[in-house]
């Protein structure tokens, strides 16, 4: 029986570290009994509605060393605690990577800004309404998928990589670093894992329950943006149903490098039309070596939802990606 | 006129503690020995409660009971539809079974976790139409509505005719409800334009920043009641009926409400708060109830929402001749309201319709309850006529502010189905004002212009509510030591008008505001009856009753006057917080005198004898209590005559991307047409509030169950959209009209809910405006709905539903 309203936090175990041994130590130990916690925007709506039930939770807030931005060899490195208000306001962000400043600078609202964290931001669990209602779907360790059926609300979900699931990548930053060619540092007992952001995410063919690689244990603890797409000409662009607190009904991040008119390099990338950011490679092959135009964005658009597959309310978002990759060609 | 308090701006006396967060809500309440109550749900939209087993969260420590259907109900459950405090039957997902108290919300999460309810599933819908379709679920058992006075019905068209509707025809079957006048097919006969099709408009929650909580314990034998309301009086006569306790053993406290908007009005709108009244009872323990935002949601009542069907005739030169307009109206999980009605009213009055017929058919859904929500009729349909008469205008050759002044009501007019003449109405005053404070023939050459993506839209709307009752009861008491005290049974829902109607007694006396003690919060203060505080009302009502009750008092204070100083009652006159000699103002009392000398008198000055025998039973409750305590005044309101109606009007500019199907208002002026203003930043307030609820209704808010389940998908404030500060503009300009209404003893009436029809009404406007002139027909217009109309995309969702992204 589906669970109504609870509202009320159940009993479990806090545990508080303030070193990363500490940390690791605890994600080892507890595995999947231990939810990890950052800024708890995505964890308090689960454990209030009862939805999810761990035994305990490690709040990672209290390590220093994986909070803040500092400036490396071949880039910037993010704690993965840092808050999504600092990554917005940080002047090296802002300057460098202004794509990412934006981007986080359009997460939800500004209250949740202020505790949510860039780690939490990109390791949230699918928004999916029939998944966080608690429903016994395909995400959840079920058969089926109440939004992909011929009256399921699906208006938000994706147009893209439907495997069982079609639930959509929440995550505002995420597409920014996917189009800025971030590393994700993640971390645990046995060591070291530095991914390529675009290799973060997964979708439901590949692991139907989680969104992203991280296997139980492992934390993420920064991420690394290398200088190669610094200071590039950026573009990003979240459409939302409100403009404060809501999810991206399509967004895009792109990085393109322009010298004398002609687009030298680019890298793009859509939340929400898929379960990962979806790297748009044949808008970005197309868009090498022309010369930057309308009618080039015009042509590109097309090429970024080939293989779309709407579902019964979400076939606005196929003009709505055209039409934000075109204005990010256009810039 | 010159006024001492009206139309001026005050401090009301609640604003500092809301600023400072001092004021006390329900749930800021506690008592020794209190515990908490958690509500068990029901997970099902249609089902029947076969078998409860609670020995187990009984047996849990920290427990202290449960209370069930059968204990509120040991009769059985009330008949007919409508909110029950408990029920075995429950219609709609979320509706409560059973409550437990616990030493903490905790430990009675985790007992209500381990009762055993077994339901029996029933059939369930959640667009009426598919209930009015042969062979269709009805939402409740019985039927699919409730015919008053007859009980349950079963409604019924052949699949055809439902059909047949959904792809836009006019609808063939027999309705439930309907009225007409005039010669309907004359007038469609002499119209040079006639615009046909089908619409949709979506029911939504309150979500009302408060939750009804509720705290309750019982004293000496009588019920302690802390909760929420958009009334003092008006609620808590019946709300002692549901408990089952007898109006003098029932304290009502209610210091401060988080929003209210039509369903807090009323004891029947609200009887969860009845829950902890009654486990209190039971267990003999103070209970706190705090209710969730989900359980807000699924108990605190939505709008109805409409399918409908329009035919609309003008005659050549703009004049709307004729109108045929045929709704079905979701009536909910547990019955609905009447907006259907409403609706078909408002274009009479707002439009001055020379024909028209309406019918209605009002049928439930497995979906939360629908009541009165602020303008419920009127409201819904503002946005969808509004670009009908710009479609009306463009085809007729005829500019839009034009065929509104040429439609609009005026003085002398009559309205709605009874044609009842309005009590004054000066609605070309505020569209030309409007359009002067907008600059609307400059702004008017700017719609459709494009810039890039973006293309501006002007929008033009207009609201209507009635506004203002009768019949209701006013006290106030000039004290011993020369202080007024206002005895207001309106409730604190934020919008001040229990301080503003307060200060028609102070006018009346000519007393400084800082020596008026306005008494309300909680009935063992000795409260008149009031009207509940909906309906756009209580300006109107209660500023008469104020206003009696001080003349009341007045004539008391003059008749001791001549008595003690000689001449006639006539002679006196009231100025300085004295009582004195027009001829001669050395010959007087103080009002701290003429008081204490009532108080000598007693009898009739002080409510011990000649105590109007029309008051509310209530009221006479009051006076009785505060008889022999100061010179009274105490007045019954008999009636007023006619339809005094609250009127704004709307102007906006937006900017629509096309690229994205979001939009940017530009500009925004509403006027506000309501009498005489009280309070001038209250009914700013009003305005700008009620054009939130504006932008809310034509742009966002839904209310979404999922077909497969019966599962309410849109319970907090992401899902269902409420429109948030960045999703308003920045700047809403207000202004009003200001002239007096003949049936209030100030010239006023209410404001509230019209103040939300016009910015909605201007909003959809504006939105076909910048999209050539293309009608959806819908409320609200969303992005996805913009981005397919100019992609050409023809989605596969149906075109006429409720509960769903389209209504």
């Amino acid at each position: 029986m589906v669970a109504t309203s609870h509202d009320v936090m159940p009993d479990i175990e806090l545990y508080q570290p303030t070193d990363e041994a500490n940390a690791l130590a605890l994600a080892a130990t507890l595995g999947a009994d231990g939810w990890l916690l950052g800024g708890g925007q995505d964890t308090y709506g689960w454990l209030k509605d009862r939805n999810k039930t761990p035994a305990a939770m490690i709040e990672l807030t209290q390590i220093d060393a994986w909070k803040g931005i500092k400036e490396t060899a071949d880039g910037i490195e993010i704690g993965a605690v840092t808050t999504l208000t600092e990554i917005a306001n940080n002047p090296l962000v802002q300057s460098r990577f202004g794509l990412l400043a934006t981007a986080a600078g359009r997460v939800a609202s500004p209250q949740i800004r202020n505790v949510g964290t860039l780690g939490g931001n990109l390791a949230q669990d699918a928004r999916c309404w029939y998944y966080r209602r608690g429903l016994d779907c395909y995400r959840a360790g079920g058969n089926i998928c109440y939004a992909d059926s011929p009256e399921g609300l699906n208006r938000e979900h994706a147009l893209f990589g439907a495997s069982r699931c079609v639930a959509v990548s929440p995550s505002d930053t995420a597409p920014a670093l996917v189009a800025l060619d971030a590393t994700m540092v993640v971390r645990s007992s046995g060591g070291q894992r530095l991914i390529p952001a675009q290799d973060f995410f997964v979708g439901p063919s590949r692991d139907i329950v989680n969104m992203t690689v991280l296997n139980d244990g492992e934390i993420l603890t920064a991420v690394r943006i290398p200088n190669t797409w610094a200071n590039a000409e950026f573009y990003f662009e979240k459409v939302a149903d409100r403009n404060v607190w809501d999810f991206a009904l399509v967004s895009i991040a792109a990085a393109i490098k322009v010298s004398g008119g002609v687009i030298q390099d680019a890298r793009l990338a859509c939340g929400a039309v898929e379960c990962v950011p979806r790297r748009l490679e044949a808008v970005e092959n197309a868009l090498r070596g022309k010369q930057r135009s309308d009618q080039l964005a015009d042509q590109v658009a097309v090429i970024a939802t080939q293989g779309a597959r709407p579902l019964n309310y979400n076939h606005f978002k196929v003009p709505l990606m055209q039409n934000l990759v075109k204005r990010a060609v256009r810039g | 006129m010159a006024y001492m308090h009206i139309g001026k701006d005050f401090v009301p006396p609640d604003v500092a503690g809301k600023v400072t967060g001092r004021i006390k809500y329900a749930e800021d309440y506690s008592r020794e020995g209190m515990v908490y109550a958690r509500l068990l749900t029901s997970p099902i939209p249609h089902a029947r409660v076969v078998s409860i087993d609670a020995s187990a969260a009984l047996a849990m420590d920290g427990v202290f009971g449960i209370l069930t259907a059968d204990d509120v109900y040991p009769d059985g459950e009330p008949g007919g539809t409508g909110l029950k405090i408990l029920t075995n039957e429950p219609t709609l997902v979320g509706e409560p079974i059973l409550a437990l108290a616990a030493v903490d919300e905790k430990t009675a999460e985790s007992a209500i976790a381990a009762i055993s309810v077994t339901f029996e599933r029933l059939p369930f819908v959640l667009d009426p139409l598919d209930s009015l379709a042969e062979g269709g679920p009805d939402a409740y058992t019985g039927g699919n509505t409730f015919v008053f006075r007859e009980g349950f019905a079963s409604e019924k068209w052949s699949r055809d005719q439902v059909a047949s509707f959904r792809a836009g025809a006019e609808p063939t079957a027999e309705p439930q409800q309907q009225f007409a006048y005039g010669d309907l097919e004359a007038a469609f006969a002499q119209s040079a334009f006639v615009y046909e099709g089908s619409f949709t408009t979506a029911g939504y929650p309150h979500m009302s920043m408060e939750p009804r909580s509720a705290m309750a314990y019982w004293e000496n034998g009588k019920l302690y009641l802390h909760g929420t309301s958009q009334s003092l009086t008006g609620l808590a006569v019946d709300m002692a009926g549901i408990v089952g306790v007898p109006q003098e053993d029932f304290v009502f406290i209610n210091e401060a409400t988080g929003g209210g908007f039509g369903q807090r009005a009323r004891a029947g709108s609200i009887p969860s708060m009845a829950i902890p009244a009654k486990l209190s009872q039971k267990i003999n323990r103070p209970v706190m109830m705090r209710i969730s935002r989900e359980e807000e949601f699924t108990i605190g009542g939505a709008r109805q929402g409409f399918q409908g069907w329009l035919k609309c005739g003008f005659k050549a030169d703009g004049t709307m001749a004729a109108l045929d307009i045929y709704i079905i109206s979701d009536n909910g999980g547990k019955g609905g309201g009447g907006d259907a009605f409403a609706a078909a009213d408002c274009i009479s009055i707002l439009y001055q319709t020379e024909a028209m017929r309406f019918r209605g058919t009002a049928i439930g859904s497995n979906t939360g309850h629908r009541g009165a929500q602020r303008g419920p009729g009127q409201n819904q349909i503002a946005p969808i006529i509004a670009p009908i008469l710009d479609k009306a205008a463009a085809e007729l050759g005829i500019d839009r502010l034009a065929i509104r002044l040429l439609n609009t009501p005026q003085n002398g007019d009559v309205g709605g189905p009874q044609r009842q003449p309005l009590t004054s109405a000066y609605m070309p005053e505020a569209l030309q004002q409007g359009a002067a404070l907008f600059n609307y023939q400059e702004r008017i050459t700017r719609s459709r212009q494009r810039n890039g993506s973006k293309v501006t839209g002007i929008g033009v709307g207009q609201g209507y509510h009635n506004a203002g009752r009768s019949g209701m009861d006013g006290i106030v008491r000039l004290m011993p030591d020369g202080r007024l005290a206002v005895h207001n049974g309106v409730g604190n829902l934020g919008t001040y008008s229990y301080a503003s109607t307060s200060r028609a007694a102070a006018e009346v006396l000519q007393m400084p505001w800082e020596r008026v003690d306005v008494i309300t919060g909680r009935t063992d203060r000795n409260l008149p009856v009031t009207s509940p505080q909906d309906g756009s009302n209580s300006i109107f009502t209660n500023t008469r009753t104020n206003w009696g009750a001080a003349q009341d008092l007045l004539a008391k204070m003059k008749e001791i006057a001549a008595m003690d100083l000689g001449g006639a009652p006539a002679d006196y006159t009231v100025g300085g917080e004295r009582i004195y000699k027009i001829s001669d103002s050395s010959t007087g009392m103080t009002f701290a005198q003429i008081a204490q000398r009532g108080l000598q008198l007693g009898g009739k000055f002080t409510g011990e004898a000649e105590v109007p025998e029309d008051l509310n039973d209530f009221t006479k409750l009051s006076v009785s209590r505060l008889a022999g305590s100061a010179l009274m005044g105490i007045f019954h309101d008999s009636r007023h005559n006619n339809n005094p109606p609250g009127f704004t009007v709307t102007f906006t500019e937006i900017e629509l991307d096309t690229e994205t199907g979001k939009y940017d208002i530009v500009d925004m002026v509403t006027i506000g047409e309501c009498g005489t203003v009280m309070h001038p930043q209250g009914l700013k307030n009003q305005l700008v509030g009620g054009a939130v609820w504006g932008i809310g209704l034509s742009g966002y808010e839904r209310h979404l169950y999922d077909p497969q389940n019966g599962l309410p998908a849109s319970t907090g404030y992401w899902q269902s959209k409420v429109p948030t500060i960045l999703d308003t503009p920045a700047k809403i300009r207000t202004g009003w009209v200001d002239l007096p209404d003949p049936e209030n003893p100030v010239g006023a009436r209410g404001i509230g809910e019209p103040a939300m029809g016009a910015v909605s009404a201007a909003l959809t406007a504006a939105i076909s405006d910048a999209l050539d002139g293309h009608l959806f027909n819908a409320s609200p217009i969303t992005a996805d709905m913009i981005l397919n109309h100019l992609a050409g995309v023809t989605s596969e969702a149906v075109p006429l539903a409720q509960n769903n992204f389209r209504g």
